[in-house]
């Protein structure tokens, strides 16, 4: 039972990872319809940015921890957010319209430059940070096993939560929700409507962006080493969880990410730690034979 | 950074005003997202020391990259703006100075402070940014003069285009001849290694063609084929290790195999589409390689398989000594040519090769002859429209796993080559970006064009394998060129794909009016 717990609160700060991660997926693919597989990348440099802020910030003497949590949240975000918005700018505007497989090399193409330019910059070893908070709450001790739940879990949950329901009020009641939903609906007639669809997809990019970097300075002091290569296997597990969820809906990604979290966690716990991967995708697997547009995905209506 | 904003066509020829305002306004944002992009990833640097991570700073180079944004930003915002012939100056003598000063840095140091950056490498790829803003710009100056003096205005890609479609039957018959010559032309020394480097490409055109089955064919997005390249090389290497089957059993079995997991993974993802389909095949590709790497005990784990053995010449082996009841091919040709032949490790590399080649060339026969076919024709179909496909009685669900199982049988033929050439396996070599870069070669090729593959994967393969030196540098290049010529060609390298099927001329009857 204490097992379970303990799995359960660890399963579910990890799947609160991959749905932050999932619905920078989720938002892209749901307005422009392609796979932009260089968010995982920016969610690595989301991590970065996390960790080198945290260290100029200690050269700099600031160690009050809620101020320079503060800080390294504001920079690491706005930073990545400008890496979100040049990848779009730079590798996909100049393809939207073309066939679908072709901003998806291009996203592709920025993976691999993204990954070696850290490697270039900062070495390919792993990088350690000490834990700038640490402790936690005892929930339970029974038997010498102890709950834990630390302060950084409660702090990603939390945050988490706090963006889903700031995201959400954006995309269903602001004027920016609206012209997103537009898009993701007919861009060609939201252009006609007077829908700035360059600036949307743009914001779209930069959100998915902040979002990633959230979830980047998360892992950063949740894990406290992080590498180039971080990227790819978060992307991809990101987008299994939106895939899982039904790509193109929010609430999908989040459920999505919180499951992929979840499966690995207790897999791992529970059978072997070599095969998570292997479980969270047959899970993948078996869910879209089923459904095949995800757990919360609409069904695709083809008009002939 | 801005490089990609040229291809609005400008008002050429006509004299414009130039928006001062507008373009410094732009130099100056795209100034700014250069720092901002800059000033932490490039502008700080960590480095793992004994006590922790320890700061050091590279701020020149931040500051030299928002300096050559702002004016390259500039440069494109003048040739946007009808005025080429002040950035193509500008551009030009930037590139002339750092190029000169490069040249002359290897025997004055002194002069490395001239340069931007450290790094040599980097040095030279930042001459090669004015230097093609130097060179658009001097075509669009010309195209201007051109069309001033009233030439005509046929674009040169076009010409180009136009005359490729005409040569393309000649152009892969010189390609095969020209590979079929290729290991007796005198290279000299470098000879062994540019066999190699073709072995490779030609591994890679392979893969291309066998993947153009079920992407450029049947329409079926596939971002895990490197499994079936796995499977194909590990069948060989079990079974060569294992049983001491010889390769030319192994060939067609490990084909097989590579068929059936096509099937395996072909059934359940059936009913997805799209993008669907690509998370699954991801996927796949990713469960086949942890199996790989964590089920050691029957494929060797993370380590792989060693010894596995080399593809004899049709039973006749190329070592030295043959073992107990077999020659070694040297005697087989001492005996046929009546001329003395000793050991010389150059002709397996030479007999690999060959084989490779026949292989691709197969792959190449079978998708061009497939696509006569009603089963190519099923695939093409069902990648237009699916429903259609149905209304007219085509099983989607026979003609998807036929793909998926050709598809994937190809790879395994290349799979249990790239086995027999390396000598050892391991999951190392079946990571996702081979996938990805598989995937690239279709599509950067111009989907569906067979001629295109070979082009994008000599691009792709052949000329990083060259700059083997550049090290990372060389994957950071790579990344950012498929991006660009994603961008210069979004189509493809060879975007043009001939209708399968003409209708026949007859005068006698009109085209319908649709």
């Amino acid at each position: 039972m204490e097992y379970f717990l303990q799995q359960l609160i660890n399963g579910l700060t990890l799947g609160a990872v991959y749905g932050l991660i999932a619905i920078g997926y989720t938002m892209v693919y749901g307005i422009v319809g392609m796979i932009n597989f260089a968010h995982g990348d920016i969610y690595m440099i989301g991590a970065f940015n996390a960790l080198i802020c945290f260290l100029v910030l200690g050269v700099a003497g600031i160690t009050w921890v809620p101020l320079a949590l503060l800080i390294v949240l504001i920079v690491s975000v706005v930073l990545t957010s400008v890496y979100g918005w040049s990848v779009e700018r730079i590798a996909y505007r100049p393809l939207r319209g073309q066939s679908r497989l072709a901003p998806l090399i291009s996203a592709i193409g920025m993976s691999i430059f993204l990954q070696n330019y850290v490697l270039l910059l900062h070495g390919a070893r792993g990088k350690p940070l000490r834990a700038p908070i640490s402790g936690g709450f005892t929930l339970m001790e029974h038997d010498g096993f102890t709950v834990q739940l630390s302060f950084v879990q409660m702090g990603i949950i939390g945050i988490t939560v706090l963006l889903m329901l700031g995201f959400t009020y954006v995309i269903t009641q602001t004027k920016l929700g609206r012209q997103q939903r537009a898009c993701e609906q007919d861009m060609k007639m939201a252009s006609l409507l007077g829908v700035d669809i360059n600036r949307t997809i743009s914001v779209t990019f930069v959100l998915g962006a902040g979002l990633a970097a959230v979830a980047g300075m998360m892992v950063t002091m949740y894990y406290g080493v992080i590498d180039f290569y971080i990227g790819f296997v978060a992307g991809i597990k990101a987008f299994t969880a939106a895939v899982l969820g039904g790509i193109g809906s929010l609430p999908g990604a989040m459920l999505g990410g919180l499951l992929i979290g979840l499966i690995e966690v207790f897999w791992s716990g529970y059978f072997t730690v070599e095969y998570k991967d292997v479980a969270a995708f047959s899970v993948l697997v078996l869910v879209l034979i089923f459904r095949p547009t995800g757990l919360l995905g609409r069904p695709e209506v083809e008009k002939v | 950074m801005a490089a990609n904003a040229t291809s609005t066509s400008p008002a050429i020829g006509v004299a414009a005003t130039l928006d001062w305002p507008e373009i410094l306004k732009t130099a100056v944002f795209a100034a700014a997202i250069t720092f901002l992009l800059a000033i932490s990833i490039v502008g700080v640097e960590t480095q793992s020391g004994p006590g922790g991570l320890t700061l050091s700073t590279r701020f020149p180079e931040v500051a030299i990259a928002v300096v050559g944004v702002f004016f390259g930003s500039m440069a494109l915002s003048l040739i946007r703006g009808g005025y080429p012939v002040p950035a193509m100056i500008g551009a030009g003598l930037v590139t002339g100075v750092l190029l000169v000063v490069l040249v002359l840095e290897a025997e004055n140091p002194s002069l490395k402070y001239l340069l931007p950056f450290q790094a040599v490498v980097i040095d030279w790829g930042a001459v090669i940014i004015p230097a093609i803003i130097c060179v658009r710009a001097a075509q669009v100056a010309w195209r201007a003069r051109r069309q001033a003096t009233g030439a005509g205005d046929t674009a040169i890609g076009i010409q180009i285009g136009g005359l490729a479609r005409r040569l393309m039957p000649w152009v892969g018959l010189i390609m095969v001849v020209v590979a079929i010559a290729l290991p007796w032309l005198p290279f000299g020394s470098s000879q062994r290694k540019i066999i190699d480097i073709c072995t490779l490409v030609l591994t890679y055109i392979m893969l291309g063609w066998g993947l153009n089955i079920v992407v450029g064919l049947a329409g079926l997005l596939d971002l895990g084929y490197v499994a079936f390249y796995a499977v194909g090389a590990y069948s060989y290497a079990m079974l060569g290790a294992n049983f001491g089957w010889s390769f030319w059993i192994c060939l067609p079995l490990a084909g097989i195999f590579a068929a059936s997991f096509g099937v395996l993974l072909g059934f359940p993802v059936l009913r997805l589409r799209g993008d669907y389909l690509a998370i699954v095949t991801l996927g796949f590709g990713e469960m086949v390689r942890i199996i790989l790497i964590n089920w050691w005990w029957v494929t060797g784990g993370p380590n792989g398989i060693n010894k596995v053995a080399r593809p004899s010449f049709f039973g006749f082996t190329f070592e030295r000594t043959a073992p107990e009841g077999h020659r070694t091919v040297y005697d087989l040709f001492s005996s046929v040519f009546g001329q003395e032949f000793t050991y010389n490790p150059y002709w397996r590399v030479v007999f690999l090769y060959y084989l490779i080649l026949a292989c691709a060339l197969v792959t190449n026969v079978f998708t061009l002859r497939v696509r006569r076919m009603p089963l190519g024709r099923a695939w093409e179909a069902l990648r237009e429209d699916e429903t259609a496909c149905r209304a007219l009685g085509i099983n989607p669900t026979n003609t998807k796993l036929t793909a998926f199982a050709v598809g994937a049988m190809f790879a395994g033929f290349a799979g249990s080559f790239f086995g027999a050439r390396q000598g050892f396996v391991s999951p190392e070599s079946f990571v996702f970006i081979e996938s990805a870069v598989i995937l690239a070669i279709v599509v950067l090729g111009g989907l569906g064009s067979q001629v295109g593959i070979v082009l994008a994967a000599i691009v792709l393969i052949g000329l990083p394998e060259l700059f083997r030196e550049l090290k990372d540098y060389r994957m950071l290049a790579f990344g950012m060129g498929m991006v660009l010529i994603m961008i210069w060609r979004p189509g493809g390298l060879l975007a043009h794909r001939d209708p399968t099927i003409r209708l026949p001329k007859d005068p006698a009857k009109p085209k319908s009016p649709a």
